[in-house]
């Protein structure tokens, strides 16, 4: 475990560990086979529902990496997403009508979310699991409460179809971009500073990695703040994609995330993982179920098929890890001894 | 032994692997078909029209009628392709990806029962910038977004005779009611609400009181713990209107297996088939609906109507659908099935859905 530390602190380039080249392997594999066998995938317009698809739940899945690795879990996601959007339909309905001001409510209100997400695990030291079960819950029935069974759906044309609007001259919707930004920042933050470090050194052994000097609550709180403004953000866009918001958007939308992240090749127990399996597995889970539903395959056979993924990814790095494992042990055997201690 | 048990789980690994790939390979024969159809006469259907439905949910037994006993039937008298997708769970936004996903294909036709009348919407106008004629049936969207909406009933005819049924069954005293609907964002069910409200304020019936509305969410086990906390709450409560198949069967479930059978009324919208033991035990004296593979075959027959060009979804249009006779279309590209249908103990046993 701690070999695995070390080694991603001296060589960076590590990130791309075998499990993500796996899961990239599978995400080309999935477009090369259902671009020869099923009509329409791998079109540009394939893509674009792709893309649109993808970005509410990387947009997740990026902060979501973090509280995992550090050994923690935020179920409370989609919750704060619900919330953000029922508070968005809710100020726009009693004459809020500028843009810039609903987008900064909502980020303050998901910060604001996180934060009391953040200050029970890290301020009282209750478990994350139990705590975010409890906000997933409490901000879904908050949601209900500020816009009941109402829905509201009557937003300029151009701010939804903005919020979908694509690059000139390609398919693909300029959110994309905002996306790529955040994956970078994400990116570098965790593979290449030493808060970075501190995230994967707490989920390997919080209790070395505080007496090592890492701001182990610290950190955790910031990791639940980020996660709720993140989650802000995807209900934003989620409620101008939709052009509509209701306090049921995004109902059961952390178990994809949770399951992306998962696939993506990050430890459920925490330490383990990088983002570039992340996203390459929130690419692959979107792609296979478009392509699937392409080819006409039943939901119910979808569902099975998700599930099984996520089963493959709790299962797989561990196999992969135990082979390596393995592999080495029998290659040291098979060498020479290097010196008469051996 | 632990290169025993790491072997197992490399094995479980593979066969899942597998599994995924049988899939998509079983998938892939799924596709294609699908002919381009050939110009035919101003009155009568294209062969070969590719017809999709979508709705709210796979896995219901009404849309399963309505879909494979009705819309099924149809598009094979007139020769099209059917077939049917759909989400399983019926969450506000889990159409839009089949949606996407029927206008990549070019179905000619997409008959669509809405989960959200707006959160569709964008995907619907981008499928029909795409050629395809959207038919909404069931639960309708935004009119600005589909070709024609195929009602089953109107919400006054369906609101009436559900208050109809209940004033009927409780007697001339009166007393408490209340409403077990299904999602508290369901199009039809809330316009069914309102109205049933405007009727109620009607002087006939001012001694029936609503005392509460709940939501089960068309969800077995929901819809039957609702019932049971609103006899729970209401103790003078008289009849329970369940205007939703998967609530009035649930409601009568609880009813029959408890002390209140018989002592409070239900009536609702319900299909022989789940209501029959009901209706001969006592539990519910009648109860309405109209035939879903009905609406599932007009709806089936308006779209290919549409996609040969025979209508356009503006008023007056006049259309033959098979054995149901010709429909007129109406006011907002509205086309209505009729009156809701009153199934009791003497006629149930004529009807198998």
């Amino acid at each position: 475990m701690s070999e695995t530390t070390r080694s991603l602190a001296s060589r960076p380039w590590s990130v791309l560990r075998s499990w993500d080249a796996a899961v990239l392997v599978g995400l080309a594999l999935v477009v090369l086979v259902g671009a020869a066998a099923v009509d329409g995938v791998g079109t540009p317009r394939f893509w674009r529902f792709v893309i649109l698809e993808i970005i509410p739940i990387a947009l997740i899945a990026l902060p979501m990496t973090l509280v995992i690795i550090t050994g923690e879990i935020d179920l409370s996601v989609a919750s704060v997403l619900g919330l953000t959007c029922t508070v968005f339909g809710q100020l726009w309905a009693s004459g809020v009508t500028s843009l810039p001001i609903l987008v900064l409510v909502c980020l303050l209100l998901g910060a604001v979310l996180g934060a009391v997400n953040g200050l029970f695990v890290t301020g009282f030291g209750l478990p994350s699991l139990a705590v975010t079960i409890g906000t997933l819950a409490l901000y879904r029935g908050l949601a209900s409460v500020v816009l009941g069974n109402r829905a509201v759906a009557d937003y300029p044309p151009e701010w939804t179809s903005g919020a979908i609007r694509a690059i000139p001259r390609t398919t693909v919707p300029w959110a994309v971009l905002v996306l790529g930004a955040l994956a970078v920042v994400f990116g570098v933050v965790l593979h290449a500073t030493p808060i970075g470090r501190g995230v994967y050194a707490m989920g390997n052994n919080a209790d070395a990695a505080r007496f090592s000097g890492v701001a182990v609550r610290r950190t955790k709180f910031w990791i639940f703040v980020v996660t709720g403004t993140m989650s802000a953000l995807a209900g934003v866009f989620w409620t101008l994609r939709f052009a509509s918001a209701r306090a049921d958007t995004g109902l059961g939308l952390e178990l994809a995330v949770v399951a992306a992240v998962l696939l993506g090749g990050v430890s459920i127990f925490g330490g383990r993982g990088g983002l570039v399996g992340v996203i390459a597995a929130v690419g692959l889970l979107a792609t296979l179920r478009n392509t699937l539903q392409l080819a006409s395959v039943p939901a119910n056979t979808l569902t099975v098929i998700t599930g099984s993924l996520l089963i493959v990814s709790v299962v797989g790095p561990n196999v992969a890890g135990l082979i390596r494992v393995r592999l080495r042990r029998r290659r040291s055997i098979s060498a020479p001894p290097p010196s008469a201690a051996g | 032994m632990r290169a025993g048990s790491r072997n197992a789980r490399v094995a479980v690994l593979a066969a899942l692997a597998a599994l995924t790939l049988a899939t998509t390979a079983c998938a892939e024969s799924g596709g294609g078909g699908g002919t381009t159809p050939t110009a035919g006469a101003g009155t009568t259907i294209k062969e070969g029209l590719k017809i999709t439905f979508l709705p709210k949910q796979v896995n219901n037994p009404y849309f399963d009628t309505s879909d494979n006993k009705g819309g099924k039937v149809a598009v094979g008298e007139f020769k099209g392709v059917y077939a049917q997708t759909g989400p399983s769970e019926a969450g506000a936004s889990a159409q839009v990806s089949y949606i996407n996903t029927a206008s990549q294909q070019n179905v000619d036709v997409l008959v669509v029962s809405a989960n959200d009348k707006d959160a569709i919407c964008g995907a619907l106008n981008e499928a029909r910038q795409g050629g395809t004629k959207v038919v909404t049936y069931d639960s309708d969207t935004n009119p600005s977004c589909r070709d024609l909406f195929i009602n089953q009933a109107t919400s006054e005819g369906i609101a009436k005779s559900q208050i109809k049924l209940i004033s009927e069954a409780i007697g001339a005293d009166g007393g408490e009611i209340a409403i077990l609907s299904a999602t508290a964002n369901a199009t039809n069910q809330n316009a069914w609400i309102e109205m049933m409200k405007t009727e109620l304020a009607k002087p006939e019936n001012a001694k029936l009181k609503l005392v509460a509305t709940v939501y089960g969410d068309d969800d077995d086990q929901k819809s039957f713990t609702e019932a049971q906390g609103l006899l729970a709450k209401y103790p003078n409560l008289k009849g329970i209107i369940s205007p939703t198949t998967v609530g009035v069967a649930a409601a009568a479930r609880y009813l029959s297996g408890s002390t209140y059978k018989g002592k409070v009324q239900l009536t609702g919208l319900g299909t022989p088939n789940q209501m029959r033991a009901f209706v001969k035990d006592g539990t519910c004296k009648a109860f309405a609906l109209w035939n879903p593979a009905d609406l599932g075959y007009l709806a089936a027959y308006a779209g290919g109507a549409l996609a040969s060009g025979i209508i356009t979804g503006k008023e007056g249009d006049k259309f033959k659908a098979g054995k149901l006779g010709e429909f007129t279309v109406g006011a907002n590209a509205t086309v209505l099935l009729g009156d809701p249908f009153t199934f009791n103990a003497s006629n149930i046993d004529q009807f198998d859905f």
